[in-house]
């Protein structure tokens, strides 16, 4: 990269003057701007062909394919596409999801929301339980499963305990495929210290003079909120939403991690937590389909950008963009 | 040892107290600081619990774990599970791949992704900013597809049980980190720049020698949300490491604790282990944490 600044500079423009004649020329000076400008973002050019456009087209390719990895593709046409269709275990696996997502999303938003605003109380020790509040979210998910197996372990954990001071029968919440996604969506309730400080930063930027003009207006402290805080920090929750939407179709670790420490296969028990990705990973990598799992893939991806494209052109009805702007 | 968040300069309407008003504004009554506190006090414990939980069973010997009802603090405590869990496993092995890999990780992240930054807001060349719309629209492209693809490429590469597929692609920058620092980059003053330029300094002299000490606090965002990144990266570890000697921790520790037979099983070891996976993390966020705090802000205002 050290060598682009000083490029060959006659011969460069020569040959381009020749090529680019229809265009309205850039001065020499441009090009020159041009390619130095390209060979700084030339480590990012690169890595988003390889990281970006080759495995979408690779996907597509390969999900028309049989393919384990070691033979060379076999073309079989949307073959793969149409076994999913009728795959008990796609839909299996679509329910976990969705119903993890369904679950986990909106409560994720109004964990975090209370979270910060928790983090924002003006109290002197109010630090204290920010760092309480955030620490949690440093744990890395791997751990956050092996702290929960332990945690919610019918035999000597602290959730089963507290349960019985409440009188609830006792329950092995992760022998049960029901159960154990609540508890996958409990733990990731224990990361809202992320979301929440995003939270916060919008809580902050809401100017304190709404607030005195609603008071003097007679506004209760419910109205404020619903009426103030809520529209000017839509802009945090829509980022919030696309994150939280995005994160819950792709979750993986919780499920590998959890369902390996408390049942016989990765995804149990009874499927209970074998999520999508979860499915796409066992057929590419325990069964080496590789063609079937790019095609499980592909969907996720054009589910996933059409997700976030819809989420982005509701968000433009709802969202409140006047504090930017300001 | 508390959060604080970055001070942003107060909008010039807005009066000087603005961050100590209270959340709706209302006059204090004597109760409300009590219900406050309480209602703090009881979410903070709550989040809290799973990691006090984590501690007291990894202090707790084999029969008072496996005593019913559970206690909720040990009786004894057996500091030994900690040097039994580091020795029932390559414990050491894994921490030093798992070093060795994160610092790469940082390094290659920082050097590029700075790059790639300087490249998108203190150069000036055409088209640069439509260009820079598509690495924004890259960030929503979800990462599952890479998956297979990847794998399939890392395998012909023999790349398979190195470190390579976790380290190589923070040599080629990302969508969120180039966001990052472009963001602080864009506030760099022209006139220095065009200084340096008079000077007879190159784009790539100025990069290192005039904008480089003023990018510090972006790079080491970047720096400290690749070493987490790396550090927690189950996924990668799993698809790509599967000898004992490379694995880093995540992996490292599920592999062995969830393939032992679970008469070997030990909840206290595993327990002890999450928690030596955990405290580097935790020094580290008290060591940088307002760096943490504004790369989690970065990305939600445009």
């Amino acid at each position: 990269m050290s060598t682009t600044t000083d490029p060959p500079r006659v011969a460069r423009e020569d040959h381009l003057s020749v090529r680019r004649h229809r265009r309205p020329p850039l001065s020499a000076r441009d090009r020159r701007r041009l390619w130095t400008g390209l060979a700084f973002v030339s480590p990012w050019i690169v890595g988003v062909c390889v990281f970006v456009v080759y495995p979408i087209v690779y996907s597509f390719v390969i999900s028309l394919t049989r393919y384990s990895g070691m033979n060379s593709p076999e073309f079989v046409g949307f073959t793969n596409y149409l076994s999913a269709a009728v795959d008990p275990l796609v839909s299996t696996s679509i329910g976990n999801t969705l119903l993890y997502a369904v679950v986990a999303v909106p409560c994720s938003l109004v964990v975090a929301l209370i979270v910060a605003i928790a983090m924002n109380q003006d109290l002197r020790e109010v630090r204290w339980y920010r760092t309480a509040l955030y620490i949690p979210s440093l744990v890395p998910t791997f751990a956050l499963g092996f702290i929960f197996i332990v945690f919610v372990n019918p035999q000597f954990g602290f959730v089963n305990q507290a349960m019985r001071i409440f009188g609830a029968e006792d329950v092995n919440l992760l022998g049960d495929p029901q159960t154990i996604k609540f508890v996958i969506v409990a733990m990731a309730q224990l990361a809202a210290g992320n979301a929440a400080i995003i939270f916060l930063a919008g809580l902050r930027a809401v100017p304190p003079t709404l607030y005195e003009a609603a008071r003097v207006d007679g506004a209760g402290p419910v109205r404020q909120f619903l009426s103030i805080t809520l529209p000017l920090i839509s802009p945090v929750i829509l980022f919030n939403l696309i994150t939280g939407i995005s994160s819950a179709l792709q979750i993986f670790t919780e499920g590998y991690v959890v369902s390996a420490g408390v049942s016989d296969a990765i995804g149990g028990p009874d499927n209970g937590t074998l999520f999508y990705m979860l499915y796409v990973y066992r057929n590419a990598f325990s069964y080496a389909s590789l063609g079937y799992a790019s095609a499980l893939a592909f969907l996720l991806f054009v589910v996933g950008v059409a997700l976030s494209a819809l989420v982005y052109v509701l968000s433009k009805r709802f969202v409140n963009y006047d504090l930017d702007a300001g | 040892m508390a959060v604080s968040l970055p001070q942003r300069p107060a909008p010039a309407n807005a009066p000087r107290n603005a961050s100590r008003r209270r959340a709706d504004g209302s006059t204090k009554k004597w109760y409300s600081s009590v219900v406050a506190r309480v209602v703090l006090v009881v979410i903070s414990l709550a989040f809290l619990a799973p990691l006090y939980w984590m501690v007291a069973s990894a202090l707790k010997s084999d029969e008072e774990l496996a005593a019913f009802p559970p206690t909720l603090w040990p009786r004894e405590l057996h500091w030994e599970n900690f040097s039994a869990a580091v020795q029932s496993m390559p414990f050491f092995t894994f921490f030093r791949n798992t070093v060795v890999v994160t610092a790469l990780s940082v390094v290659f992240s920082v050097v590029s992704n700075f790059i790639v930054a300087y490249g998108f807001s203190c150069l000036r060349w055409p088209g640069r900013d439509k260009v820079f719309y598509v690495v924004i629209a890259t960030l929503f492209i979800p990462f599952p597809i890479t998956l297979i693809p990847m794998f399939d490429l890392y395998a012909k590469l023999g790349w398979i049980n190195t470190w390579a597929p976790l380290v190589v692609p923070s040599m080629f920058a990302s969508a969120f980190y180039v966001f990052l620092i472009r963001q602080f980059l864009l506030q760099f003053p022209r006139d220095v720049l065009d200084a340096a330029s008079i000077d007879g300094a190159n784009a790539w002299r100025t990069l290192w020698f005039v904008v480089f000490p003023h990018a510090r606090p972006a790079l080491a965002t970047v720096a400290i949300f690749a070493a987490v990144g790396s550090w927690n990266d189950f996924m990668g570890p799993l698809l790509y490491l599967q000898d004992q000697d490379v694995q880093t921790l995540s992996i490292g520790i599920q592999a062995y604790t969830m393939t032992a037979s679970t008469e070997d099983f030990q909840y206290n070891q595993l327990m002890a282990v999450s928690f030596l996976v955990i405290v580097p993390l935790v020094v580290l966020f008290f060591v940088f944490q307002r760096y943490f705090i504004r790369g989690t802000t970065v990305g939600s205002f445009k």
